[in-house]
């Protein structure tokens, strides 16, 4: 896979930590090598909305990749809970389902931006870095690792 | 069935195996069904609930699900039973919430369920009571069909957008 410029905390230079919540374990393992290829660090995963939300309060990590249709408890769902709990969670919805209404509903509840499956690298790298704001910075692919 | 609700799934499914596969599918047969469906190779089954109600079986040979694996673990992962079942929902959920996205856009609200893999008796009970538009497409490594049941129900769209005056 490509490797990109290393996304990192701006404010102590480690690897963005990632939360994956999908009940698929495929697009699970597909999403960590993406996030590692960012220079991210997978810090827990979840097979639905319910897990999703122990499993942010647990890890606390920077960014959520939130399925939507999963069983149990759906993504938007899951999004309105984590944000309500968690105001400056971030969290991009990953879907195969991203109809318009489907969309608002998720930023309605606090997703800070979405992406359709499959996943391109390019183009989930490119949101990441636009949800991470002033808080990340990158490095180039040689630098990983060195600070 | 109206075709405009089967064309997005067509157009869906090319798009989605060509990114996998490197190759494009291409339709290789249409037919349609009445009595229960059987399965040819391995099947995951989506539901759908609201103005568009009814399923839709994916239906991938073998090797095909090992070729999805590989794409979506970026390497080769063997074929162990539980990596090919998974491979295939996976397709499914991509192929249908793909064109389900662009349903939905076109002003036709339903949702959907999440894929759950299908057994030869699950296939046949749910395929016995509702007429199916069955595609084949061949692919470089076997064939996928896709079993489309599907009812719009005008009644439902138009309560929707019904216009209350007081």
């Amino acid at each position: 896979m490509k490797q990109f410029e290393a996304l990192t905390r701006k404010r102590d230079h480690q690897p963005v930590r990632y939360l994956i919540v999908d009940d698929s374990v495929f697009a699970r393992k597909s999403l960590a090598k993406m996030v590692e290829s960012f220079g991210g660090q997978v810090a827990g995963e979840a097979g639905d909305g319910c897990t999703a939300i122990t499993e942010y309060a647990r890890v606390n990590p920077d960014i959520v990749l939130m399925d939507i249709t999963m069983p149990q408890m759906e993504g938007i769902e899951a999004v309105e809970r984590i944000v309500q709990e968690h105001p400056d969670a971030r969290v991009v919805m990953v879907s195969s389902v991203g109809y318009q209404d489907n969309i608002l509903a998720a930023l309605q509840k606090g997703a800070r931006h979405f992406v359709q499956k499959p996943v391109k690298p390019d183009a989930l790298y490119e949101i990441i870095r636009y949800v991470l704001n002033d808080d990340g910075v990158t490095a180039p692919v040689g630098a990983r690792g060195e600070n | 069935m109206r075709m405009e609700l089967i064309q997005p799934f067509i157009g869906s499914l090319d798009t989605v195996l060509a990114e996998m596969m490197k190759s494009p599918a291409h339709i290789a047969d249409l037919t349609m069904e009445e009595e229960g469906y059987r399965k040819k190779g391995l099947a995951a089954e989506v539901t759908f609930k609201g103005q568009i109600e009814g399923r839709i079986v994916l239906d991938a040979d073998p090797a095909v699900a090992v070729k999805v694996a590989s794409y979506l673990a970026g390497g080769d992962l063997g074929t162990s039973d539980a990596i090919v079942w998974e491979a295939v929902c996976e397709l499914a959920n991509m192929v249908i919430g793909n064109a389900v996205t662009q349903l939905n856009d076109r002003g036709f609200h339903f949702k959907v369920s999440p894929p759950k893999v299908l057994t030869q008796e699950q296939c046949e009970r749910a395929g016995h009571d509702s007429e199916a538009t069955i595609l084949r497409f061949e692919t470089p490594s076997g064939n996928v069909h896709l079993n489309i049941s599907m009812h719009y129900h005008a009644r439902r769209s138009r309560e929707r957008n019904a216009v209350v005056v007081r």
